[in-house]
């Protein structure tokens, strides 16, 4: 029984808690890319970027809130500066609308241009974020570091194994669950919310009943803000920040939104979680694992290990394949690519 | 007339050559391109040797030293074989200081300086390569190879007592080599690598390479990444989850903004990096150039180690005074330590023996390598601090 306890234990701190927090990363982060995806009809490259600038200005908020002595006790100074950098992005990606998509919108252009404006728009982030604040790593996460300490936790249950459990992991999936939810419930319940999915259903017909095009695509770049704003600085807070890695981040992004079905939020949702389960649980050894499941003195000599973790990323682009394959609209049929 | 008042001037200056002649040395460094910066206090190091040798009046009767600079351009092979040429047949040195970067240093090696039969000794090519490479005794280096570090970090980590480690790797030349480096060295030594795995840098999430860590178990984990990327990464993920405490750093993660990143819950970690006590190099250079600058304390040494040969051998020809860099580099002898290259041209002419120290400490090992200089670091109170070079 207490193998039992310290197998499952085992599992839940190097499996099951990461792979919850990264996924609800990714979920975040895919939403967004459907989200434009849907509405918009294209891919936006830029996500990854934006994610990295709207994290950015929350950052400099949140050095300019703690400057003023401001915090929220054991939780981070950083949710305090989001709204600010949620508006900041905002205001950055209606322009970048105004300024660059609506020429290829007025033109009728093909989605792969705007796709190849959002790369140009990717590389202008890049260089903006690096301009502001430097290539380098910026630590920004204050308050309590952990809720659950491993530890501790050994201690408390007298076990081999422990679990920790940091704020930011806890905070990243509430935060997701929350966001998700009133995004559903934005798109199912209010009329914008109703008139954007009929504009991605059917542009044409949605223009004939009088649905006006440009508010629909500014509240869908607001929404875009208010997603990539917060995965990215939920994302900075459990890491760190660092504007390469954002910019890394597009590709798993990318896959989970994929797999999930592009243009399907709740797909998003479930890719994010995919891509992050079977990265960590098909690269995890199960050496330790299965010591403790299997009697005595079976104890395996290798690692038990279906790859190593050199493929991590192998995996996310075979699931990717296989999914595009199988099911070229993703597992909750999206738009086929 | 005229003519033949020339000749007997010309003869006349062929016989004092015998006697007193300019000796020319190669400076052949990478003053354009990647480690410009590096070399900009490294060619002031090696001049600065030569510099003194000429100066003190005791170099082979008296003879002078003149440095002659060319570019290797630290990547480009073609560029550096054709002004390693142009120093040996055109301004006709006598030895070179130089290449800098591995990989122009093998190809001028390879050729340039086997078929002159000139010698090389390099201040700053690391690779370990270049320990195995064929040069008839031509190539030395006053640098370590990057293998040396695994011996070293072997050292420390078996002082301490420990016997079984993780090992993960940056997926590059570098970690892969030190990596592999150490795993020999501590393997050979007794101890247990559990695991041997390597990381990206600029991940997202560095989850799974922890848990993979983790459940191959170790005392300490061993980090051979580079302290701004995925080594950080690595570290952050294994604190949280509570996998590893102790973490051991070479030169890659040594830093004063790792501890600042990660916390209190760094202190305890060790490692090393490249490092020598330069307070005497520094006082001696006294502001002419950065003394503290990577490579300039090995670029001085290697001038001198050239000129101190010749002394030995009586000439400046490189087949003659190849065989003599080991003899005045290592012991027995008079130790020679920097600032006092006059009194070692001296015992030199009288016959003695020199075991030069110089700036960077030198021993040559191996194949003709310097053994190293490390300086061993702890992290205390979420600060880098020496504990001791070796």
């Amino acid at each position: 029984m207490e193998d039992l306890l310290n197998a499952f234990l085992l599992m839940s701190n190097f499996v099951f808690v990461p792979a919850i927090a990264y996924g609800s990363q990714l979920a975040l982060g895919a939403v967004g890319v459907t989200l434009v995806y849907g509405v918009l009809r294209f891919s936006n490259f830029a996500h990854g970027d934006t994610m990295a600038f709207g994290t950015m200005v929350v950052i400099l908020f949140t050095w300019w809130l703690q400057s003023m002595g401001i915090n929220i006790g054991p939780l981070p100074t950083a949710l305090l500066a989001l709204p600010f950098g949620i508006i900041v992005t905002a205001v950055f990606l209606l322009s970048s609308d105004k300024l660059i998509y609506r020429f290829y919108r007025e033109q009728k252009a093909a989605p792969v241009i705007y796709l190849i404006a959002s790369v140009g728009i990717m590389f202008v982030l890049n260089g903006v974020v690096r301009f502001i604040i430097g290539p380098n790593d910026q630590n920004f996460n204050d308050g309590e570091r952990f809720i659950v300490k491993a530890r501790a936790m050994k201690q408390y249950l007298g076990t081999a194994e422990g679990v920790s459990i940091k704020v930011s992991q806890g905070l990243t999936v509430i935060t997701a669950i929350i966001v998700v939810l009133a995004l559903f419930w934005f798109l199912n319940k209010t009329r914008t919310g109703k008139s954007m999915r009929a504009f991605s259903d059917n542009e044409d017909l949605a223009l004939l009943s009088g649905i006006s095009p440009d508010k629909v695509v500014a509240v869908t770049w607001i929404l875009v803000a208010i997603l990539a704003t917060v995965a990215g600085t939920l994302y900075g807070l459990d890491k760190s920040f660092k504007p390469f890695t954002y910019f890394q981040l597009l590709l798993p992004i990318f896959a989970s939104a994929i797999v999930g079905g592009l243009g399907n939020p709740l797909g998003a949702i479930a890719g994010g979680f995919v891509i992050a389960f079977s990265e960590i649980m098909i690269t995890y050894p199960y050496k330790k694992f299965v010591a403790y499941i299997v009697p005595g003195d079976w104890k395996p000599e290798g690692l038990v290990q279906l790859l190593a973790t050199d493929y991590k990323f192998a995996v996310s682009f075979i699931i990717l394949v296989l999914v595009l394959l199988f099911r070229p609209t993703g597992i909750f049929a999206g738009k086929s690519v | 007339m005229k003519k033949f008042l020339l000749a007997t001037v010309a003869s006349a200056a062929m016989v004092t050559a015998a006697h007193a002649d300019d000796v020319k040395i190669g400076v052949f460094l990478g003053f354009t391109g990647p480690i410009e910066s590096l070399v900009a206090e490294m060619g002031p190091g090696a001049e600065l040797a030569i510099a003194e040798i000429s100066a003190s009046g005791k170099f082979m009767n008296g003879s002078t030293v003149t440095a002659v600079r060319a570019d290797t351009t630290c990547v480009d092979a073609g560029a550096a074989t054709a002004a390693a040429e142009r120093l040996i047949t055109s301004d006709k040195v006598s030895g070179i200081v130089g290449g800098d970067c591995s990989g122009v240093t093998t190809a001028t090696l390879t050729n340039v300086a086997l078929p002159n039969g000139m010698v090389m000794i390099s201040p700053s090519a690391t690779s370990p390569a270049l320990s195995t490479i064929e040069d008839n005794g031509l190539f030395f280096r006053t640098a370590p190879s990057d293998a040396r570090q695994g011996v070293v970090m072997t050292n420390i980590i078996m002082e301490k007592g420990i016997k079984s480690v993780a090992l993960t790797y940056t997926n590059n030349d570098y970690g892969k080599g030190l990596a592999d480096a150490f795993a020999a060295a501590y393997e050979a030594a007794g101890g247990e690598v559990t695991i041997n795995a390597s990381h990206e840098d600029g991940k997202a999430d560095y989850s799974s390479e922890v848990g993979a860590l983790a459940a191959a178990g170790g005392d300490v984990l061993v980090v051979a990444g580079y302290l701004d990327q995925g080594g950080k990464g690595i570290i952050q993920a294994s604190l949280d989850t509570g996998a590893f405490d102790t973490f051991v750093l070479p030169d890659g993660m040594v830093g004063g903004s790792l501890p600042e990143a990660i916390g209190s819950d760094l202190n305890g970690s060790f490692g090393q990096a490249p490092g020598v006590d330069a307070a005497a190099f520094i006082a001696h250079v006294d502001g002419k150039f950065n003394a503290e600058s990577p490579f300039a304390a090995e670029s001085y040494d290697a001038a001198a180690l050239i000129l101190l040969a010749m002394q030995a051998a009586g000439s400046k020809s490189p087949s003659d005074y190849k065989g003599k860099v080991f003899d005045v580099a290592n012991a027995p002898g008079e130790k020679i330590q920097v600032g006092e290259l006059a009194k070692g041209m001296e015992i030199l002419a009288s016959g003695g023996e020199i075991d030069y120290v110089g700036a960077s400490n030198v021993e040559l090992i191996g194949a003709g390598e310097s053994k190293g200089n490390y300086r061993q670091i702890e992290i205390k109170d979420g600060k880098v601090s020496t504990v001791k070079y070796r």
